[in-house]
């Protein structure tokens, strides 16, 4: 019954956003104001039963009702309730019905947090919103219902993968998804302001916190993926352009683009064509990921199951969506005027740099991973594009956008000279290039890639301290300066952060595959570990065979590893959980291997030696939080129509 | 004309989209396709004395359908193999039993029952390399003269059956 009342909900949801859709389009267009105020009733409408859909599919999950094949092919009954819940958006249905969930959760956002902005605006952006949510529930209900029935039920269900058996998994898809689907209220403002013509400062503004709130979010997915797969995985490795992967990175990509962009857009007025552009790329760079996990056209890790109706499906809703909106731009693109006037150093023309460096870096990605499908396609035979590609192109491509980050934020609008720009940066242009050519002969071994990165990496903080001094003695104080200002800041540093971490576990990690019998020593980076042996337990759902290392450095006291291998009691999967020995100068991790004999007592083991991952985690921790920073500004929360002065760099002409 | 570029690059992405649609990306030609099967001699799975070769099977058209017991799609599309062979609508279908560590392959063909001819056991898995084996369930065809003549990887369905290997073996004559 429940479930039914699940399929219910949905196809009331979908005929509300039809109504959310139609109305306010065609209202906005005519200037009706009665067909335009439909927009926020029925958004609030569309939520509330697309609440109620996804509340009867976590029903049947916690209820185990086996006859709900999406339950019977994604849970059992021994798993633990947390489980069973986060389990609603492991499969393909499960994880679309979320992604609408999380669409209406952002369109009710836009419903409440528009009051500022003009009604046939918010009734354009809502109405688009609406279209999109048009998409996905009727992909629901046409071929991917998570709420199908089977009679009679399986007694029990086929589990959980246990892959998402662990908590990175349970946070990082809806944080993801809010990235992806947050960009799509940034998409819907672009589609609006084209369709009303105009495409002004206003627009910019109004979009610019979205954008930012949506980026944060993204920036959290993407890295609890890559701290899931580094813990979950047991390879050890944290990044590994799988085009999965890929699909999450090049949105990320394309909104960075975006913020910079909208930023100048916002102040000067100039950029206007561009920044559409990146708004309506960035969702479709989403959508494109959605079409590449789920249709089966690219082999990955990670993809859901296969199904070409559905992958036409989503090809059909993406074409409509993409190719509509990239139409309306080609029309509309005459209108937009040309903004204010800039030279070729200023604080625009670096942005703009930094800009075309980042869409080159989305095209390259881009190309690595359809590479396969082209060649394909084309008959040219099959191959496949691993990360030697990814890492020559990507990493030249990257680094002078790493450069032109400290120097953009020093720099004034319109114009700036060069000598004066040189004198204030001089002191950190010296101290970088010394740290990045120095800070390496302290290390296991003088590395090129090493020299490069940690010079990006303190000239950016560098930098970010000399914006802070400079700021602080205009404005008097830590205190007074405004959100924006320290959001920007703490994203650049936690880039610096980030980077420093990526090339010290890209140039330093050490690994060491060992066949280690019980009390067999190994050495490694200073550590001696003494392998004790295995023991069995049983957990919840799954048998356990773990082992114990010892690990000596020095005179500190041992501590001791429990690297695992687990068997699932219902699929029989094999699951390898590392032991790591996290700090901040860098990681031990452990995983076990296979028994090489009988006995159980000799195995082999892999140890690897991480140097400063956790800086990685934690540069784009502050990323994220400086994004939510730079979001909540001031003059975000006063509104639309009272300007802000917004810091004497800021003031445009 | 600038302005319509995004949509054209865009159009063109979708060309290629719709033809991956059709494309299975998973699928590697196999080296081995017009060539000799390679042989081995293997021990079969409950008689120890007995050994299986490709060349036993000489003279007729016969498939290699590469499975394991701890393999779950294989035990979807072993439901399809039991009703092909009951039905006698498929040539002699050989089981190659791959890396069952655990012993229980003579077990769970005796209770879901056994569509195979024989079931030679490559425990070590030497031969699935030899054959260039990606991984479990994986079907050849092999012609009169001991020819590879098709590979599938993947579990097969009825739908797999009818377009792919139906029209291969009546070609072979099967």
């Amino acid at each position: 019954m429940i479930p039914e009342i699940g399929t219910f909900a949905l196809i009331l949801a979908l005929l509300l956003a039809v109504t959310q859709a139609v109305l306010p389009l065609v209202g906005a267009q005519r200037g009706n104001l009665t067909w335009m105020a439909v927009a926020r009733p029925a958004a609030w409408g569309q939520f509330t039963f697309t609440l109620i859909a996804y509340l009867c599919l976590v029903y049947a999950f916690l209820t185990n009702d086996f006859t709900v094949i999406n339950v019977a092919s994604n849970s059992y009954s021994n798993l633990p309730a947390f489980y069973r819940v986060t389990a609603t958006w492991g499969s393909h249905e499960g994880s679309l019905l979320f992604w609408s969930l999380i669409l209406a959760v952002w369109t009710i956002a836009v419903a409440t947090f528009s009051r500022t902005l003009p009604e046939e605006m918010v009734a354009r952006v809502l109405g688009v919103m609406g279209l999109i949510s048009i998409g996905f529930l009727s992909l629901l209900l046409i071929t991917s219902s998570p709420f199908l029935r089977q009679f009679p039920g399986p007694v029990e269900g086929s589990d959980l993968n246990p892959l998402l058996q662990d908590w990175g998994m349970i946070i990082h898809p809806p944080m993801l998804y809010m990235g992806y689907v947050g960009f799509a209220v940034v998409f819907s403002f672009a589609v609006a302001a084209l369709l009303s013509g105009r495409l002004d400062a206003a627009w910019a503004r109004w979009s610019r916190p979205w954008a930012t709130v949506a980026w944060a979010f993204l920036t959290l997915g993407v890295v609890l993926g890559s701290w899931w797969a580094y813990r979950e995985l047991g390879w050890g490795g944290w990044w590994f352009w799988d085009p999965v992967e890929n699909a999450s990175f090049m949105p990320w990509l394309a909104g960075t683009a975006l913020i910079h962009s909208l930023a100048v857009a916002e102040k000067r007025g100039a950029f206007k064509a561009w920044t559409v552009l990146l708004a309506l790329m960035t969702f479709s760079l989403s959508l494109l990921g959605t079409f590449l996990v789920r249709s089966g056209v690219l082999s990955s890790v990670h993809a859901f199951a296969v199904d070409p109706q559905r992958g036409a499906y989503i090809l059909g809703f993406m074409l409509l969506v993409v190719g509509g909106s990239l139409a309306l731009f080609a029309w509309r693109a005459p209108r937009m005027v040309a903004g204010g006037a800039f030279t070729w150093f200023s604080r625009e023309s670096l942005l703009l740099a930094n800009n075309v460096v980042m869409v080159a870096s989305v095209a390259a990605v881009l190309l690595g991973t359809l590479y396969p499908l082209f060649i394909d396609a084309l008959g040219m035979g099959k191959l496949s594009v691993g990360p030697p590609y990814f890492n020559a192109v990507f990493v030249p491509l990257i680094s002078p956008a790493l450069f032109l980050m400290g120097v953009g934020p020093l720099m004034r609008w319109k114009g700036d000279s060069v000598p004066d720009v040189l004198q204030r940066l001089k002191w950190a242009l010296g101290i970088a290039v010394a740290t990045g050519l120095l800070l390496p002969l302290t290390m296991e071994g003088y590395k090129p890639w090493a020299v490069l990165g940690l010079g990006l990496s303190s000239w950016i903080a560098l930098t970010v301290l000399i914006a802070f001094r400079e700021r602080v003695k205009t404005a008097g104080q830590l205190s007074n300066l405004p959100r924006a200002f320290w959001g920007m800041h703490m994203a650049h540093l936690g880039l610096a952060i980030g980077v420093a971490g990526i090339t010290m576990v890209a140039n330093y990690e050490q690994e060491l595959d060992v066949r280690m019998n019980v009390g067999d020593q190994a050495q490694m980076a200073g550590y001696t570990l003494t392998f004790m042996g295995v023991q069995q337990y049983a957990g919840a759902n799954f048998a356990a065979t773990r082992g114990t290392v010892i690990v000596k450095e020095g005179n500190a006291e041992p501590f001791t590893l429990y690297p695992e291998k687990r068997v699932y009691n219902r699929s029989g999967s094999v699951m390898t959980e590392a032991a790591v020995r996290p700090s901040l100068s860098s990681d031990l991790y452990v995983s076990l291997g296979e028994p090489l004999n009988e006995e159980l007592s000799t195995w082999a083991v892999r140890l690897y030696y991480k140097p400063f991952i956790n800086w990685l985690w934690i540069g784009a921790l502050f990323m994220v939080v400086g994004g939510f920073l730079a979001a909540s500004d001031r003059r975000y929360r006063i509104g639309a129509k009272a300007r802000a002065p917004a810091g004497p760099a800021a003031q445009g002409a | 004309m600038k302005r319509w570029l995004p949509l054209v690059f865009f159009m063109v992405l979708v060309g290629f989209f719709t033809k991956g649609l059709f494309l299975n990306p998973r699928e590697v030609p196999s080296p081995f396709i017009g060539k000799a099967a390679p042989t081995f001699s293997l021990p079969v799975v409950g008689d120890a004395q007995k050994a299986f070769s490709p060349a036993d099977m000489k003279g007729q058209v016969w498939m290699l359908n590469v499975w394991a017991p701890w393999c779950v799609s294989c035990k979807v599309e072993h439901k399809l193999l039991m009703a092909l062979a009951e039905s006698r609508t498929a040539p002699p279908i050989v089981g190659l039993n791959w890396k069952d560590k655990t012993r229980e392959a003579q077990e769970l063909l005796a209770r879901t029952g056994n569509p195979y001819v024989a079931v030679p056991d490559d425990l070590s898995g030497r031969v699935g390399i030899d054959w260039g084996v990606t991984g479990t369930p994986e079907t050849y065809v092999i012609d009169r003269n001991g020819i590879v003549r098709l590979k599938h990887v993947g579990p097969i369905d009825m739908d797999i059956w009818q377009n792919k290997f139906v029209p291969k073996l009546k070609e072979l004559g099967a």
